[in-house]
């Protein structure tokens, strides 16, 4: 058995709606394995997104335990969340949440500055294909081509752990397929340890272990047998 | 990279805000330039008066008597306390310039000794011996351009000498020259000139003695007993009460002017810090809220609290600085203008613009302040979320039904007012808080116009209420009623009064004071000068006591019916016991009042009087005058119609300046307010008002949408803002010294309409700004974005 890099056990999330309580999670146990790429499969609402936050350091739990490798991440202040992710973590989102005020070169050196060991922003770009498009701002760029830079940018810092919330979820298939097939690129190179989080199943196929969610519960966890790379995925 | 990304993200913004951040920045900018101005001045002044009084041993005690012999002086030395002791011989002198129909008043002094010492800024002094030989005052010799070996005939008691001008210069005494009794300072009309010992001894009749004692103090020694020392001596020589630096007139002007300029440095500058944290504020709350999911972002990748607001403290600083250079620069023009203005009332052998260095940095620190304040109360509702919850678009503006939902009101308006109706009541706090910023606005620029408001009343009430007089003319002694008979011959003379003044000490229990006290003749409905109050209405004499200024009655605490001591400070010098028949809130000093009949009574003198009153034909006002001037015993003529000129002139000049500069100041406020409101509005309704459009609304009508916000703010700021005005000029009524002016806080309609006219053309100015904007919309661009 592989090395657990992140794990989550008995999670709980609940958040206040005006008078009435959600609950996002009801008890949920994972882990990450070194090197692993792992696909979260879940319908809109099933806790899928509160989960990758609370596994990324952008939330806390209500309840439960999270760990990255012996640190405790469940009652961590907010600075110790943040030295966390800014260590270790790479975040990708449906929305690709970059700086419009900046190029890509610009957007990816943001994560460059703050690291140890950054590739540079150069290099990163060059891994998801966007050389050419370096100092184009992102309102210059297509969404496909928004989400690589993103990718570059989570990626750069050689994080242990990269966490993709629906990366392909604003994108069309072609563009989408291109945006797997970078982040299974980066699995697979960097050995960077990957979950992605999508309502889309056919995604499933490229991943090594599958977990579905529904109603803040585990349904369901597999290991995919039948492993495809991400080119040959279909939806 | 040679710049962090986020420094890159900042010089990217501020392009994209360029547009606001000036105008915040002009905000800052007028806030330090006007604490850099007054404090400025008020240290180059004070500079200038600390140096020059320790240069020329500035004497600590004064008094004025009607003569005594050299030898008093000797005894004046000898009190306790007293360091030093000068004594002079002063007079009034006219000179009458041949191309001039009014004689120019000037103060004829022996030249000081030990204390007081002139300062000359050309020539020499008289030389022993030369009695022709004499120096005159700066201001004086350069309002009538007299340069050294100038003759001028000067006329002394009557007599008329020709003299030389042998030096110009100037004391501490007469730092600022004005003669008794005048509403305007008027250099080319009064000024000093002095001459060697003997020859004023000679002039004025005063052969072997003195008249006016100047005393420096042992440092530490109470001023008030050694005033009583001298009181005690000089009483048996006619002496009017000694005093203190305090009521030496040229000293005292100038504390009440650095009085002001200090007051006035504590009021205006903190409000344009305000209003300046006020909107970096909303605007940097807009940018935030804006930028929410970038912050969300930044926080995702590692960045911290500190780091992301230390990049929004950039952004605010680069508005401070550029506002606190501007307003440094600004500052320092302002005060090299207003010492060149001071400069021509206060002499001083070196007055300096310098700017304080210590004012401009504390100045940019409290711009820099305001700066934090707004950013940080801005930013951090944001930082304070889990980036989890930051990522999340903000939860939908919550609007709620309200008055005018109410059916009968519902069907009345149209959907476009009902989202301006719903905005407004969404966000109150905001919307007052713009509101009383335009106010502000408006506020200064009620004040900008409210000196010259008040100064028009006090004219209207003093000279057309109160002196009724065209010409009047002062006697060097009291005259006997009979004397005035001479003018009523003289053609083109209509009317004559007298009016007798006799100078006081009024005392009650502890308190006392020097004042004057009138008797006037006949009844208040033809007198030629009469005591009117505030309201302009003119009161009559008691047939017993004395009235009293109201403010003078405050002073010594006392009302109708007190009895107070009368001192009087002329003739055999008696002491009476009067009642306080009432109090008159005269809007002019401190002085008393009586029927001459009970004045004379009181005197124990047959009817006298100290001036001549006339009614004039004023076409005939320059024959007239060369008659009055070459009556005896004249020491000063005055025409109304060229006191008033004077007066209006010069307070224009001052007024003007400081009016103008308040009206650019509110200007910008006004459009600082309106236009960042504006582009924060449009910037948060871009999507609904594209939407809009989409819908098929037209330009004309999203822009009533958003600028019909805007105007309904402007609207409630205007009377907020007219209220604002009155108590900001009561607050700088307050700054004059009661015992000099009350100035009445009477704003005419038309500042009222003048500061609401300038503030709306302000809002529309900003509000075409970003109606320019509007036109722009990008509809399908703003549509494609994710709110």
């Amino acid at each position: 058995m592989s090395e657990v890099v992140l794990s989550a056990r008995d999670v709980t999330k609940v958040y206040r709606m005006g008078e009435v309580d959600v609950h996002a999670l009801r008890g949920v146990t994972l882990e990450l394995v070194a090197g692993e790429l792992l696909v979260l499969l879940g319908a809109s609402g099933s806790g899928k997104s509160t989960l990758l936050n609370i596994l990324g350091g952008l939330d806390n739990p209500t309840a439960g335990k999270v760990m990255y490798q012996k640190q405790d991440l469940t009652a961590a202040s907010d600075k110790a969340l943040t030295l966390f992710r800014r260590a270790h973590v790479g975040f990708v989102f449906q929305f690709y949440n970059l700086i419009p005020s900046l190029t890509a070169r610009e957007n990816v050196a943001l994560v460059t500055e703050l690291a140890d060991d950054p590739m540079t922003p150069e290099e990163a770009l060059a891994l998801v294909g966007l050389t050419e498009r370096q100092d184009h701002f992102p309102s210059q760029l297509s969404g496909g081509e928004q989400q690589r830079v993103a990718i570059a940018r989570a990626v750069a810092k050689r994080p242990k752990i990269l966490l993709c919330d629906e990366p392909t979820g604003a994108l069309d298939y072609k563009t989408g397929v291109k945006v797997l097939e970078v982040i299974e690129k980066v699995n697979l190179e960097l050995g960077t340890t990957t979950a992605i989080i999508t309502h889309n199943a056919p995604v499933a196929a490229m991943a090594q272990r599958v977990v579905a969610l529904h109603d803040g519960r585990i349904q369901r966890e597999e290991l995919n047998e039948a492993r495809v790379s991400a080119s040959q995925i279909e939806w | 990279m040679w710049l962090h990304p986020l420094r890159r993200k900042l010089f990217r913004d501020l392009t994209t805000l360029k547009g606001q951040i000036v105008t915040i920045a002009l905000v800052v900018a007028c806030g330090v330039a006007a604490l850099v101005t007054m404090q400025s001045a008020l240290r180059s002044l004070r500079d200038a008066r600390e140096t020059f009084y320790a240069a020329s041993a500035f004497a600590d005690v004064f008094v004025m008597l009607r003569r005594a012999p050299e030898a008093v002086g000797g005894r004046l030395a000898d009190l306790p306390g007293v360091r030093a002791v000068d004594t002079r011989v002063v007079g009034m002198g006219t000179i009458p310039f041949a191309d001039r129909s009014e004689p120019a008043r000037v103060t004829v002094s022996s030249l000081p000794g030990s204390l007081g010492r002139l300062y000359l800024r050309e020539g020499r002094l008289p030389e022993p011996g030369r009695n022709d030989e004499v120096v005159l005052s700066d201001a004086f010799a350069e309002a009538n351009e007299l340069r050294p070996g100038a003759r001028v005939p000067l006329v002394v008691g009557g007599v008329r000498r020709n003299v030389q001008v042998v030096g110009v210069g100037l004391g501490p005494e007469h730092v600022i020259v004005m003669n008794v009794g005048d509403m305007a300072m008027d250099a080319k009309k009064s000024g000093v000139l002095w001459m060697n010992r003997d020859a004023a001894e000679a002039a004025l009749d005063l052969g072997g003695s003195f008249n006016q004692a100047v005393l420096s103090t042992v440092p530490g020694f109470d001023t008030r007993e050694v005033i009583d020392g001298v009181d005690e001596i000089v009483r048996r020589y006619g002496g009017l009460g000694a005093h203190d630096r305090e009521r030496q007139m040229s000293d005292f002007m100038l504390s009440q002017e650095l009085m002001q300029l200090e007051n006035m440095s504590a009021q205006i500058p903190p409000l344009f810090l305000l209003v300046a944290a006020f909107l970096l504020h909303v605007v940097l709350t807009r940018l935030v809220q804006l930028q929410r999911g970038q912050i969300a972002a930044l926080k995702a990748l590692g960045y911290f609290n500190r780091e992301i607001l230390q990049h929004y403290l950039e952004l605010a600083s680069v508005i401070v600085v550029l506002g606190a250079t501007l307003g440094v620069g600004f500052g320092a023009w302002f005060t090299r203008e207003m010492i060149g203005l001071y400069e021509e009332y206060f002499r001083f052998p070196t007055l300096r613009a310098t700017l304080d260095p210590q004012t401009a940095i504390t100045a940019i620190l409290v711009a820099t302040l305001a700066g934090v304040l707004g950013t940080v109360t801005s930013v951090r509702s944001v930082l304070k979320l889990t980036p989890a919850a930051a990522m999340q678009p903000p939860a939908p503006a919550r609007y709620r039904r309200g008055l005018l939902d109410i059916g009968f009101f519902s069907r009345l308006i149209g959907p476009s007012t009902r989202m301006i109706l719903r905005e407004l009541q969404r966000r109150p706090l905001r919307v007052a808080l713009s509101a009383l910023g335009i106010g502000v606005a408006v506020g200064l620029m009620v004040v900008a116009r409210f000196f010259g408001d008040a100064m028009d009343y006090l004219v209207d009430v003093q000279l057309h209420e109160s002196q009724r007089w065209d010409a009047q003319i002062a006697f060097a002694e009291p005259r006997p009623l009979s004397d005035l008979r001479v003018f009523e011959s003289m053609p083109g003379v209509f009317r004559v009064q007298g009016l007798r003044a006799v100078p006081i000490r009024i005392v009650h229990e502890q308190r006392s004071r020097h004042i004057s006290l009138f008797g006037h003749f006949g009844d208040p409905e033809h007198a030629l000068q009469r005591v009117v109050g505030a309201a302009g209405v003119a009161f009559e004499m008691p047939a017993d006591g004395v009235l009293l200024t109201d403010t003078l009655g405050d002073l010594l605490g006392v009302g109708p019916g007190d009895t107070v001591t009368l001192e009087i400070l002329e003739g055999d010098r008696r002491t009476l016991q009067v009642p306080v028949a009432g109090l008159v809130d005269e809007l002019f000093g401190l002085q008393a009042h009586a029927s001459a009949d009970t004045l004379h009574r009181w005197l124990g003198q047959e009817p006298s009087t100290s001036l001549a009153l006339l009614s004039i034909d004023t076409a005939q006002a320059e024959a007239l005058d060369r008659r009055f001037v070459a009556l005896p015993d004249v020491i000063g003529v005055a025409h109304m119609a060229r006191v008033l000129q004077q007066f209006r002139e010069q307070s224009a000049q001052n007024i003007g300046v400081f009016s103008l500069i308040l009206t650019l100041f509110g200007a910008v406020i006004a459009v600082g307010v309106v236009y960042n409101n504006a582009r924060v509005a449009l910037s948060m309704r871009e999507r609904e008002l594209a939407s809009l459009r989409v819908l098929g609304f037209t330009r004309a009508e999203i822009s009533t949408i958003l600028l019909g916000e805007l105007a309904v703010q402007v609207f409630a700021a205007i009377p907020i803002g007219l209220v604002l005005g009155r108590v900001f000029s009561e607050a700088m009524a307050k700054n004059v010294d009661p015992e000099m002016f009350r100035f009445p806080v009477i704003l005419s309609t038309q500042t009222y309409a003048f500061a609401a006219v300038v503030t709306l053309a302000s809002a529309f100015v900003s509000a075409l700004l970003v109606r320019r904007k509007l036109d722009r919309l990008d509809l399908i661009g703003v549509l494609k974005t994710r709110e």
